[in-house]
Parts: C-alpha cells; structure tokens; sequence
C-alpha cells in the first residue's frame, strides 16, 4: 500500500481532534491540557508538512519551523502561568478552577 | 518603526528598580516616537516589503496610530493603580509594548505566517500580563482559562491556514485573495479551512460560542490590565478580522457571511441577556463587550467597504469607551478597595457630581443613546447592514441594543437616585474620589469629554475610516 497525501491529512485530523476532545473530556489535570495544546500544534505541522511535499513549496517548512518555535514559548508560558496557578492553590485540579462563574 | 520599540525595550530592562518611574516616561516617549515614525513614513500609497510579508497601507496606518493612543491612555490609568497596589514594575509596561508590538505586526501583515506571529506576540504578552498578580489566586485561574482557550484558538486558527494553504499553495494574503476571487465558487475544503479560520478570529473577537475566556479573564485580571485587554487588543482583533476574512477570503463572502450572522446574532443575544444579571460591573462589562462585539462583526456582515468601515469606526470608539469605563473603576479604587461592583456607584453623584456626570456620559455612550460617539458608532454598522438588504438584523441589532440600555441605565440609577453611599458595600466612604491623584482626575476627564466631543462630530473620524479603507 503507497502512503498518499490523504493518508497524511487523515492523521493529523485525528490527531487533532484527539487534542481537542482531550481539552475538553480532562477533568483532572492541568498539566494534560498543556500536552494537548502541544498535540493540536503537531498536528497542524503535520498537514503543513504533507502539503508542502505535495505542491513542492518550501512555505509550509518555514511555516513550521515557526510554529515549533512558538509552541515552545507557548508551553514556557503555560508552565509559567501553572506554577503561579500551583503555589497559590496547592493545586492543579481542573474541576478546582471555578471560583469565578456567572 | 518596529525598531524603535525594541531599543526602548532594551532599555527599560536594564533600568536601576528604584528608577521605576523613568520606565514609564520612556515608554510614553517611544509610543510618541513610534507615531511619529508611523506619521512620518507611512505615506500615501499601499507599500510591501519583506518579500510581500508585511504591508503598509493608509488604513494599517490609522489603526495603528490609534493603537498607540490608546496604548498611552492605558498607561497613563494604570501608573497611579499600579503604584498603589505595589505592583508598580517594569514588567507592566514591557509587556504592554510587546502586545502593542504584537498588534503593530498584525495590522501590518501581509501574509498569513506573520499575522499569526503577531497574534501570538500579542497573545503570550497577554497571558503573562493576565498572571501578572502573583499573589492572586484569582488571577493565576483566570490567567489559565485565557491560556487554554487562546492556544486553542491559535491551534484552530492555524488548522484553517494549513488547509488554505494546502488547497492555495501560498500563505500570502493578496494571492490567496487573487486566487479565492477568481475560483471558481467555493470547494468543500476550502470550505472547511474557512470554517476553522472564522472559528479561529471569532474566539479572538470573543464572539458568541467562544466567549467563554471573556468574563472570566476581565474579572480576574486586575483591573489595569483588564484595561488593556479590553481596548487595544480590540483593534488587532479587528485587524486579523479584516485581512484573512475581507483580504484574503474576500471572494467567499457569500459563504462566510452565514456563518458571522450567527456568531453576530448570538454575541448580541448572549452578551446582553448576561450582562443583566451581573453585580460585578468588570463582569458586566465583559458581557457588554460581547454584545460590541455582535455590532462590530455586523459591520463585516455586508461586506462592502462601507460597512468595513462602519465596524473600524465602531471598534474605535468602543475601545475608547471601554478605556473610559475602566478608567473609571481605577479611579474609584483606592489601597485595598477595589470598586468593581455595580453597588459601589451607589450614590456617587452625592459625593462627586463631576465624575458621576462623566460616568454617566461613559454609559451613555456605550448604550447607544445620541449625542455621544457609541451612538453613532451603532448607526453606522445599521446602515451598512439595511444597505446590504438584512432588514430583520437590523431590527434584531436596535431590539438588542434597546435590551441592552437597560443595564447601562441601572449604573446611572444606581449612581444618582439609589439610597445608601456604598459603605456597606465594603469600605468606600465620602471621600472616594478625592483621593485620586489630578493627573488621573484629568484624564478620565478628557476621555469621558472624547466620547462627547465625537458624538457630537462624528464626521471627520467616519470620513478617515471611510477613505483609509476605500
């Protein structure tokens, strides 16, 4: 069997939903959240990949090269923001999130 | 123009701490340098540099002059507050430039690799400014939500620009609007990739469904930076708004047009209904941000320009409004106290009837009633909505806005004919504004005296929108 775009886009399309049914069916910890946030990213890196082999264009690659270069700022301010969010609560339990509702 | 904040940067990070205050007058300084640069350089014509990545044309130019007064108005709110709360570092305007900076990179975009690392400039600058109390436990939570939900949003955002990119083979705005209007009617993937990149700006705009981040994130955050996020980041919503949806996808107009009905229609709904019910008046005026929100993408719905620069005009004034409102909050709060509930403004015209008279011109405005700029603001998108032949929208728009007034309405009750002075409210007495130092008195002056003074001409600032679009 030859491994077709289509094979490619069907992975990082449930890659992707995986990421995003985890953010939403987690209910116990932070720390997973950040972990699919990062999943949903590779994900898209992924359907960049595949169509910047498929039309030969380098774009996609670049376009890569930045993502990855965000998701790591992303993940160092997720993390950042998780041990304030640690030391003040002694927590990281999603359900413990609800003090502001309404 | 990019470069002159980043000097400036530099420079506030190896500032001796006990000179704090030099911090700020440089940041004032290189927002007064980066108009200037932006007055001076961008001239008349449409220009692209950077291999045809980033685009400086009339209408980016405007907004970013208007981003960096308003940018300066917040400063100028949160100095006192800040200095107050023993919150007063470098950090707070650091990020604040690099948000400012992040919006510049997103106005000026012209190409969607670097509108989206405008967006996440400005989106990290926000989530850091967000956790930036980090004694609070509030708003470390709120901090967590906005993250989530941004990254999210970013993750879908960026899904739509792969599948546009893989259907178009480029990135760059102008091709992909060159190559959408001359298709041959939609495809079903270049449907898709729309649908993930409108869900994607929506979550942004803080659009009806994905709004949740939005009450959440403007209660938690203390209030000088709720200040900031509800105004500037405004702007860059719109930006990011106006060059993928108008720009870019211009030629699906017709298929996207549905779907920002829905997310206008429901904004206006959810963001009125809610505002009701709430006792926090930083809540409430989240919601009532939402329900802006529906009236600055009814502006997108026509699709004409006209209609683009209603919403322009609208996303302007709403952000001087929201500046003016939370002006207000900072300028009630004193150490320890902050008045963000809608029953601290019980009896302030007894205590002070200028800034009760101010506050009401701020609600007032915000509620649409003539005479002030929000008014307008809300006439014009109406217009460009009838023009375009969407009557019932226009009707549900004022029924909505009607509903709306109500809750603007209960602060000015509350402020002029309510018994009680707030005391037991917690801790406000008599002496509530006198407190407040003159400059800050003077400026929610002056922006309160903006809204009227553009209610009253609208006209030069409608004829600027309209021509730097047309």
């Amino acid at each position: 069997m030859t491994v077709t775009i289509s094979h490619y886009l069907i992975l990082a399309a449930v890659l992707f939903s995986m990421a995003v049914a985890g953010i939403f069916i987690n209910r116990k910890n932070v720390i997973l959240l950040l972990m699919c946030i990062e999943l949903m990213l590779l994900a898209v890196n992924f359907n960049f990949i595949a169509f910047s082999r498929m039309l030969g264009d380098e774009m996609g690659q670049v376009f890569v090269f930045f993502i990855l270069t965000v998701a790591a700022a992303e993940a160092a301010i997720g993390l950042a923001i998780l041990v304030v969010l640690f030391r003040t609560r002694q927590s990281i339990n999603v359900e413990e999130l609800d003090t502001l509702r309404g | 123009m990019v470069c002159a904040i980043s000097v400036i940067l530099v420079v506030d990070v190896f500032l001796p701490p006990s000179r704090r205050r030099a911090t700020f007058y440089l940041t004032m300084l290189a927002l007064l340098g980066t108009a200037l640069c932006s007055l001076y350089y961008g001239a008349g014509e449409r220009t692209t540099l950077l291999y045809g990545s980033f685009v400086s044309d009339p209408a980016g130019n405007a907004l970013k002059l208007f981003a960096y007064a308003i940018v300066a108005l917040v400063f100028l709110y949160s100095r006192d507050y800040l200095e107050r709360e023993g919150l007063y570092k470098g950090e707070y305007f650091i990020l604040g430039l690099f948000a400012l900076l992040g919006i510049m990179v997103m106005i000026s975009a012209n190409s969607l690799l670097i509108l989206y690392l405008g967006l996440e400039l400005l989106s990290l600058a926000l989530y850091a400014l967000v956790a930036f109390d980090r004694e609070s436990s509030i708003a470390a939570e709120s901090a967590m939500k906005y993250f989530v939900l941004g990254a999210i949003a970013s993750g879908t955002l960026l899904y739509g620009i792969s599948v546009l990119y893989g259907i178009t083979g480029t990135v760059d705005i102008g091709e992909l609007g060159a190559y959408f209007s001359a298709g041959e009617g939609p495809q079903v993937a270049a449907l898709l990739g729309l649908a993930f990149v409108i869900v994607g700006v929506a979550f942004k705009f803080g659009a009806v469904p994905f709004h949740m981040w939005l009450p959440d994130v403007y209660q938690g955050a203390r209030t000088p930076v709720t200040l900031f996020i509800s105004t500037a980041p405004k702007l860059a919503s719109f930006a990011l708004a106006w060059r993928v949806m108008v720009e870019g996808l211009g030629g699906l107009h017709g298929s996207w047009q549905d779907m920002v009905i829905v997310l206008s229609v429901l904004s206006l709904a959810v963001g009125n209904v809610a505002a009701i019910a709430q006792t926090n008046l930083k809540r409430m005026l989240a919601y009532s941000t939402i329900s802006h929100v529906g009236f600055i993408l009814m502006g997108f719905i026509a699709g004409t320009p006209q209609g683009l620069s209603a919403a322009m005009f609208y996303t302007i004034a709403y952000a001087f409004m929201a500046a003016a409102a939370f002006g207000m909050i900072i300028l009630l709060s004193r150490e320890g106290f902050e008045a963000e509930n809608i029953a601290d403004f019980k009896g302030l015209n007894a205590r002070d009837p200028w800034f009760a008279l101010m506050m009401l011109m701020i609600m007032f405005s915000m509620a649409g009633i003539p005479l002030f700029v929000g008014f307008y603001a809300k006439l014009v998108v109406l217009e460009s909505v009838l023009d375009a032949g969407l009557v019932w929208l226009a009707v549900l728009g004022v029924f909505f806005a009607v509903i709306g007034a109500f809750y603007y309405l209960r602060v000015i009750w509350f402020m002029y004919f309510a018994e009680g002075s707030g005391i037991e409210s917690g801790g406000a007495d008599d002496s509530l504004v006198a407190e407040a130092p003159a400059s800050l008195r003077i400026v929610v002056s002056a922006n309160s005296l903006l809204l009227l003074a553009l209610g009253l001409f609208p006209g030069q600032l409608l004829e600027l929108c309209g021509r730097v679009l047309g």
